[in-house]
């Protein structure tokens, strides 16, 4: 039975061009703030200073690009693979114009030195109700596709997309319960006192890189690695066990953002463990992924859109290493506060966020305008290497002026007295802080490729929206 | 009974309830299941239609 009714890709294609546009606009911001630290004198200004354009950059990257991409590709997967439009298109369209407006918001108050001052959670309270709103409605969509799907199963796409809305309002709202000074003010004060807290932020932000930056991107590589490498996924099972274990641990790590603080001794330990079991099913998804090409692996060597797809895979088992390693107590006490918890970050935003959305989008874009492939595939292979070798400048300079920091910073003489002033280690730094700006100016070079490559796709293409086509006989 | 005791409990049965999953995902009657919705993205051809039948090749049960 083929109905003549087709797939809402509008709202997935708006989104998908934000994805490119926001990417751009983060990754400058980021680049800018990069070279602030190299020449300090670029603070032209306190708008402009590196204090106000250093949370703009955190939330235009994770918000608005990683945001943007998680939109488009979750009301494209859970369509395609529910064989049913999407549930209350009016709805939907708010969840664009909505999520622009948080942007832009953003993109004002935090210059003009609005904040919460909690990092990942900045905004002030208008902007969070608002960030409720349109993400209440989010839910709504994606889970209303779901209830009127015309398969009988869920697909693990949609599971681990699901699973990264419903969380995430849970954090934002919690998190975000604050008390305004008065309904005309910007300024609130949280909900929550003292260590208590600061428990509730890392619970929040750590769960951030757990389901915003994680689960939701996850979702994108159960759908798009087994259709870019034209294979079923690994292991089904081990996908059920995936996601059930990333939900049944991922909620306990964030203490680990707190060690050596006022945080109870006992709470630091639990955060620790959780975050080395976490290894477990972090790995398991990777190794999941990346066997998916068992069989394929010669399609690696001339479709860049999957090296993008596999390279983010080997980022996200780096990073998903490193990240339990930095969790143990003594490890962290070299690491915290030194620039190898920015390199961490990056190998995971930039090496697994970021490539994963960036292949996921060179295979949507051709797809949105009735196309089979994008303008030029050897501009996307340009792009990799050049995003790929702007990743390895970024976290190889920020490991070693990290653990250099670090050993600065603990060093003491004879006497008992430090060694180096906070000062030293700062010169010491500049270096490796130049050639982070060359790998971050690197990464934004490949996105400004993108822009130029989804720009001739599009041009006089007209819009696509593929028919909605009856499942398979097996599945239905 | 303790709040504490409550709190226990619960870990404990989210634990059992984590290891019920991990039998359910590796049983054999679980199996034919996941094989059919493995394949729901691989069945549905999502490529625009005059150009691309023809550049999908291998296309399987669809």
């Amino acid at each position: 039975m083929q109905s003549q009714a087709t797939y809402n890709y509008k709202v997935v294609r708006q989104f998908a061009i934000m994805t490119v546009v926001w990417g751009i606009v983060g990754m400058l911001v980021g680049v800018i703030a990069a070279a602030q630290l190299v020449w300090p004198q670029l603070n032209v200004h306190e708008f402009l200073h590196f204090g106000r354009l250093r949370p703009l950059h955190t939330n235009a990257v994770i918000f608005a690009f990683g945001g943007c991409a998680l939109f488009a590709t979750s009301y494209y997967v859970v369509q395609r693979t529910c064989h049913t439009r999407l549930f209350a298109p009016g709805l939907a369209a708010f969840t664009f114009w909505g999520w622009q407006l948080v942007i832009l918001l953003a993109a004002i108050t935090l210059p003009l030195g609005y904040t919460t001052s909690k990092e990942y959670a900045e905004l002030e309270w208008p902007i969070d109700i608002l960030i409720a709103i349109v993400w209440v409605s989010y839910a709504i969509v994606f889970f209303g596709t779901i209830a009127r799907r015309k398969v009988s199963h869920i697909y693990v796409a949609n599971w681990f997309f699901g699973g990264f809305i419903l969380t995430v309002a849970l954090l934002h709202i919690v998190n975000s319960a604050a008390i305004p000074v008065s309904l005309t003010s910007m300024k609130s004060y949280s909900a929550y006192a003292g260590v208590q807290d600061a428990m509730i932020q890392w619970w929040y932000g750590h769960n951030a890189v757990g389901f915003f930056l994680t689960a939701g991107f996850l979702g994108m590589m159960y759908y798009f690695v087994p259709k870019q490498a034209d294979r079923p996924v690994y292991s089904y099972r081990l996908s059920v066990v995936h996601f059930w274990a990333l939900i049944f641990t991922y909620m306990w790590a964030g203490p680990h953002h707190l060690h050596y603080t006022a945080l109870p001794d006992w709470t630091q330990s639990v955060g620790m463990v959780f975050s080395l079991i976490l290894l477990a099913p972090s790995w398991g998804g990777m190794i999941n992924g990346v066997l998916t090409l068992s069989g394929a692996w010669h399609k690696l060597r001339t479709d860049p859109i999957l090296k993008f797809l596999i390279t983010s895979l080997s980022f996200y088992g780096m990073s998903t290493f490193e990240g339990p390693m930095m969790s143990i107590k003594t490890v962290n006490a070299l690491s915290h506060y030194t620039d190898w918890t920015v390199g961490h970050v990056h190998s995971g935003a930039l090496g697994w966020v970021a490539m994963i959305s960036i292949g996921s989008v060179y295979f949507l874009l051709p797809r949105l305008y009735g196309k089979s492939e994008m303008y030029s595939v050897k501009l996307i292979n340009a792009h990799f290497w050049i995003a790929t070798i702007g990743i390895v400048l970024y976290i190889a300079s920020m490991w070693i002026s990290g653990v250099m920091q670090g050993l600065m910073w603990r060093a003491t003489n004879p006497d008992g007295t430090l060694t180096y002033s906070f000062v030293e280690s700062v010169k010491a730094s500049y270096p490796f802080w130049t050639i982070r700006f060359i790998g971050g100016a690197m990464f934004l070079g490949g996105m400004l490729i993108m822009f130029y490559n989804m720009v001739k796709t599009i041009a006089g293409q007209k819009a696509y929206d593929a028919p909605v086509l009856a499942p398979a006989a097996a599945h239905a | 009974m303790d709040i504490n005791d409550f709190r226990s409990l619960i870990t404990v049965l989210g634990l059992l309830c984590f290891l019920g999953i991990c039998a359910w995902a590796y049983s054999k009657q679980a199996k034919a299941g996941f094989d059919e919705a493995a394949r729901l993205p691989l069945s549905d051809d999502d490529l625009p239609a005059p150009r691309g039948r023809q550049d999908q090749e291998g296309k399987t049960n669809g």
